[in-house]
């Protein structure tokens, strides 16, 4: 079998990418998808705690980070729209003002 | 080296490589196509520890509805070639080494504490689906509801954020 410290360690690398992703990238639907990377990789790090103790707690709760990041889509590509309408733009550098 | 390896070591590399893909594409539809193949490779490290019912959902919540969510917006928006501006020289200066730090940070503390966990998987546990929905209709049944009604709040949001203004 796998050792648990090999998911964890790619759970790391993959938080790490997606810590470069959402420094590096100046497109703001990039950046989000950066966060999804980010939550996956949790999930990833969630599920190989559970199967190495055994337990079931933690495939929950990555149902439950699941659900969240769902809501968190919806929402967030509500108000990346919005952004790119009032400011015709989706260069995040550019939409430094509060004033449009 | 066991075949359980050999697979674990292909998905690994598929998702790394996926997610070094997402940082480097400048189209963002690029980006998209890439999470998309981290995605299917993660549901696959999930089977392999056994996980089978959250694979199922990473593939169709993720992969299908997320990320056709994820294409949808990009087209509508006909987002196109990334711009590339460097207003902020701490970002350009920090971001590498920050990331580098906290990925090192967590791999040391796992290396440092992994004396801790049990070494080894039990061989051949797949998690029974019906243990799941039993641990999530009873120990977790207030957090369910909760979570419906975070989506149903969700799409309300949605609605308003998205309509047009008249």
């Amino acid at each position: 079998m796998v050792p648990t410290n090999y998911y964890l360690i790619l759970s790391a690398i993959l938080f790490g990418l997606g810590i470069i992703a959402f420094v590096f990238k100046r497109n703001i639907i990039a950046i989000f998808m950066a966060i999804e990377l980010m939550l996956n990789a949790v999930n990833l790090a969630f599920v190989a705690f559970s199967q190495s103790l055994g337990k079931v707690d933690g495939e929950v709760f990555v149902l439950f980070v699941i659900v969240v990041a769902a809501a968190e889509a919806a929402v967030g590509l509500g108000i990346i729209i919005m952004t790119a309408r009032t400011r015709r733009t989706l260069n995040v550098e550019r939409a430094d003002l509060l004033k449009l | 080296m066991s075949a359980a390896l050999v697979i674990f070591f292909a998905l690994a590399a598929l998702a790394v490589i996926g997610a070094i893909s997402l940082i480097l594409q400048r189209e963002p539809i690029h980006s998209a196509l890439s999470l998309i193949v981290v995605m299917v490779a993660l549901a696959g490290l999930f089977l392999l520890m056994g996980a089978e019912f959250v694979a199922a959902v990473q593939i169709i919540v993720y992969g299908g509805a997320i990320m056709v969510l994820f294409v949808f917006v990009i087209m509508l928006l006909n987002a196109g070639e990334e711009e590339r501006t460097n207003f902020s020289k701490l970002a350009s200066y920090a971001g590498i080494p920050f990331a580098l730090v906290v990925t090192g940070f967590i791999a040391a503390a796992i290396v440092h504490s992994s004396s801790a966990l049990p070494a080894a998987m039990p061989k051949g546990t797949l998690t029974d689906t019906r243990t799941l929905s039993t641990l999530l209709f009873s120990d977790f049944v207030y957090p369910f509801e909760l979570t419906s009604f975070l989506i149903l709040v969700a799409i309300l949001g949605a609605i308003v954020l998205a309509q047009r203004e008249n």
